[in-house]
């Protein structure tokens, strides 16, 4: 491969939903996803695929469900404000297990917040936007190349676990152009999801080994019926409790099941280091620099890096910290990411989080300070 | 039941969850006697619906069928028809549903023209929630949240199509079931986003707190009330004061289909792309 | 060539005693029973409008014609 390009972080999504076969966009455009649109709305025509501006970004989101339906991928993209409105039909994707990728560029919230900023402050919502228990992957790419190699990463889990997978980015890896050398290991496959088995009678929610149902696409035979109602593996709704326990369980639990081949983590001098940095996104960037200087100068640093940041990487964090004299969780927010570090590491060691509410990057001078200051 | 509930319904869910005299059950007859004599073939068939009382329509129709979040139909619709065009998408709304909630989806449905069918159940109240005034709620009415009448004005759902862009635009009764199947079936053929308001009764919530001490009577006011658009307009003004036309209100092949527009997108990309 | 003849049922177990019927048949061929549900009372004098079968939300009434045989 080794072709080189430069590539902005948002046009490398594009790049890697196309890459994984998405051929129907349907979006609202906003700062700092908006060329995420543009240049869907320039490749999708000539690829057999649709581009679609909606009124909203709740009707973008209804559309890239609808299209999933038939069997089609389909991304949108946003940013804060609209992901907000997002949530109820991102809960309807998770429920109804319909295939769908939300790449969401964060900007500096709440409300209109600084639509030009970069923030890390979707982080939770990125989790626990839509009401009720539900399943959801989330995915943080922090250059251009892994945002290429990532979105095609997500539209692939989504249609193997019939999931909504949201790519979390944010205003700067979204703007950032960034020479991107492509090599074999960023070839991005197309994955399909599972079909009905033609030899037995469709269960549209059935009860499965690995706990994904089989998706037949509307307007193959099989007439069956989609429902945001807790339904049974028949598809129609039903509140009996046994059956609302078993089916809320599997579809939570699904994401856990496939855990090994959803998760991605990046460890960066981790083994030998007792100071270690957890961060995702671009905040990484700085985190990863900061390492990289203090090495130099011999200081025992390392980092861990959730590429996969929901389902959060408990094992991973939680054998790197082991024995560590400081864990620091740099974030753009006032501390979101810390909690969930927190809760792993359950005080065997001090964590320390450092945050940044200015609209700007943290940076890896920053990072050393505070590193110097614990040790 | 006959023959044509037993090809076009799923059996196994009736009886339906509507309430005695409920006009959601009148319509669903009226809208199978019209796919029947479309003659569509039950997999090509999607239909979509919203949350309301009128919204459980899908879990009753053999096809492809999909039950969506509360105003939203029209969207999930889109995405449905947009990559499969082969498949005949008919939406399923309530009046709060179709206007209230997704009033800002129905507008743009009409004004991009994708060829679709929307049969809006237009029951004057939020049915499903228990009787609380809907955009489409006539002043001095009785709801649950407007314990000293309703004060806000109403709209003129077909109308309100018309002013959008819808290319087909029709207006029916649960009690006028023949003309109703009629205007779905034309409304289907139509190549453009088709529109049927469909005016129903809600005995439950609306019917009992608004001095109707039946649903037969509720009928009745549709049938009174309702006036052939043919023959409003000989009528002098002040004669259809209170009353309604029914039947085909605007038609209009001037307006491409969405998907015919974007054909020409595609044609120029595919352009571009040629050395 | 005598009246044409309309078999009219009710499906006594899914009628959900609206009362539509009973009002909008034209012949009055229906009445009530003590749960309020439809009867078919009066089927000769049904001339198979079909404007019960349209309007009955529930479905219950098919009305069929009656063949007639060579000697009635
Ligand atoms: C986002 C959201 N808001 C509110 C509701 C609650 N809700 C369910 S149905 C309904 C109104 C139903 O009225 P209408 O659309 O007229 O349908 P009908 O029941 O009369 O057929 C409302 C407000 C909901 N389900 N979702
Ligand atoms: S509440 Fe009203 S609209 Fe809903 S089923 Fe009952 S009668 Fe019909
Ligand atoms: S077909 Fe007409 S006349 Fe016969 S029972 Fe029904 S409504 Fe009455
Ligand atoms: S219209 Fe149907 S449900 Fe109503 S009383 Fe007659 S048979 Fe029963
Ligand atoms: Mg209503």
């Amino acid at each position: 491969m080794a072709e080189a390009k430069l590539l902005s972080g948002n046009d490398a999504c594009v790049q890697g939903a196309l890459a994984a076969g998405v051929r129907f966009f349907a979006g609202y455009p906003i700062t700092p996803s908006t060329e995420i649109a543009n240049a869907f709305a320039r490749e999708l025509p000539g690829r057999g695929g649709i581009f679609m501006q909606m009124e909203d970004e709740i009707a973008s989101m209804g559309a890239i469900i609808g299209a999933s339906c038939t069997g089609t991928k389909a991304v949108t993209a946003t940013s804060g404000p609209g992901f907000s409105l997002m949530q109820e039909n991102i809960g309807y994707a998770a429920v109804a297990e319909i295939p769908c990728v939300i790449i969401n560029v964060m900007r500096y919230g709440p409300s209109t917040g600084l639509p030009t900023s970069p923030s890390q402050g979707d982080f939770m919502q990125t989790r626990w936007g839509p009401h009720g228990d539900h399943p959801v992957i989330v995915i943080a790419p922090y250059t251009a190349r892994e945002a290429y190699r990532e979105t095609g990463r997500a539209v692939n889990l989504s249609e193997r676990y019939r999931v909504p997978v949201i790519v979390l980015m944010d205003e700067i890896l979204g703007h950032l152009r960034e020479r991107v050398e492509f090599r074999d290991e960023d070839l991005v496959q197309e994955i399909n999801r599972k079909g009905p088995d033609p030899d037995s009678t469709f269960l549209p929610y059935e009860y499965t080994e690995d706990g994904v149902p089989p998706f037949a696409n509307f307007g193959t035979g099989y007439r069956y019926h989609i429902t945001g109602l807790i339904h049974d593996e028949t598809g129609f709704p039903t509140n009996n409790p046994v059956e609302v326990d078993r089916i809320m369980r599997r579809v939570n639990e699904k994401i856990e099941l496939h855990r090994r081949d959803i998760a991605r983590t990046q460890f960066v001098e981790v083994d030998d280091a007792d100071i270690l940095v957890v961060a995702f996104g671009s905040v990484a960037r700085s985190a990863h620099e900061a390492v990289r200087t203090l090495r130099q100068e011999g200081k025992a640093v390392g980092m861990v890096r959730p590429v996969t940041v929901w389902p959060f990487p408990d094992e991973d964090i939680r054998k790197a910290a082991a024995g560590k004299k400081a864990v620091i969780v740099p974030e753009m927010n006032l501390g979101q990411m810390v909690r969930e570090v927190e809760r792993v590491v359950a005080g065997t060691v001090p964590v320390h989080a450092l945050n940044r509410i200015d609209g700007l990057l943290i940076t890896p001078q920053e990072m050393r300070d505070l590193i110097e200051d614990i040790q | 039941m006959g023959e044509l509930h037993e090809k076009y319904l799923r059996m196994n869910k009736m009886p339906h969850i509507w309430c005695a005299g409920c006009g959601n059950g009148i319509i669903m007859g009226a809208f199978i006697t019209a796919i029947d004599r479309l003659g569509y073939d039950k997999d090509e068939v999607a239909a979509v619906s919203g949350i309301g009382c009128s919204g459980r329509i899908t879990g009753y129709l053999d096809f492809n069928t999909i039950h969506t979040t509360h105003g939203r139909a029209l969207a999930f619709a889109t995405g449905i028809k947009l990559t499969k065009p082969r498949l005949k998408v008919f939406v399923f709304m309530g009046d709060g549903d179709a206007v209230a909630i997704g009033g800002n989806h129905l507008i743009h449905a009409c004004r991009r023209n994708l060829d679709m069918t929307a049969v809006i159940f237009n029951n004057h109240i939020y049915g499903m929630t228990g009787g609380q005034f809907s955009p489409t709620t006539f002043k001095n009415k009785s709801a649950t949240t407007a314990p000293y009448g309703t004060t806000d004005p109403d709209f003129d759902i077909a109308q309100l199509c018309i002013g959008a862009g819808a290319t087909y635009v029709a207006r029916g009764t649960s009690y006028h079931a023949r003309l109703l199947t009629d205007l779905i079936v034309k409304g289907a053929e139509h190549p453009g986003f088709s529109v049927i308001e469909v005016i129903t009764h809600c005995p439950v919530n609306f019917g009992r707190r608004n001095n109707f001490e039946s649903p037969a009577q509720m009928l009745l006011w549709q049938k009174e009330h309702g006036v052939a658009a043919r023959k409003a307009k000989a009528m002098p003004l002040e004669d259809m004061e209170g009353k309604f036309t029914i039947g085909e209100l605007y038609r209009s092949t001037e307006i491409p289909e969405y998907l015919e527009e974007y054909g020409r997108v595609i044609q120029a990309a595919n352009e571009e792309k040629q050395p | 060539m005598g009246k044409k003849r309309f078999n009219v049922t009710v499906d006594r177990t899914i009628c959900k005693a609206c009362g539509i019927c009973v009002a909008f048949c034209p012949m009055s061929v229906f009445t009530t029973d003590h749960d309020d549900k439809a009867v078919v009372s009066a089927p000769e004098r049904c001339t198979g409008c079909r404007q019960c079968e349209l309007l009955c939300p529930d479905f219950c009434i098919t009305v069929v014609q009656v063949e007639e045989t060579a000697d009635g």
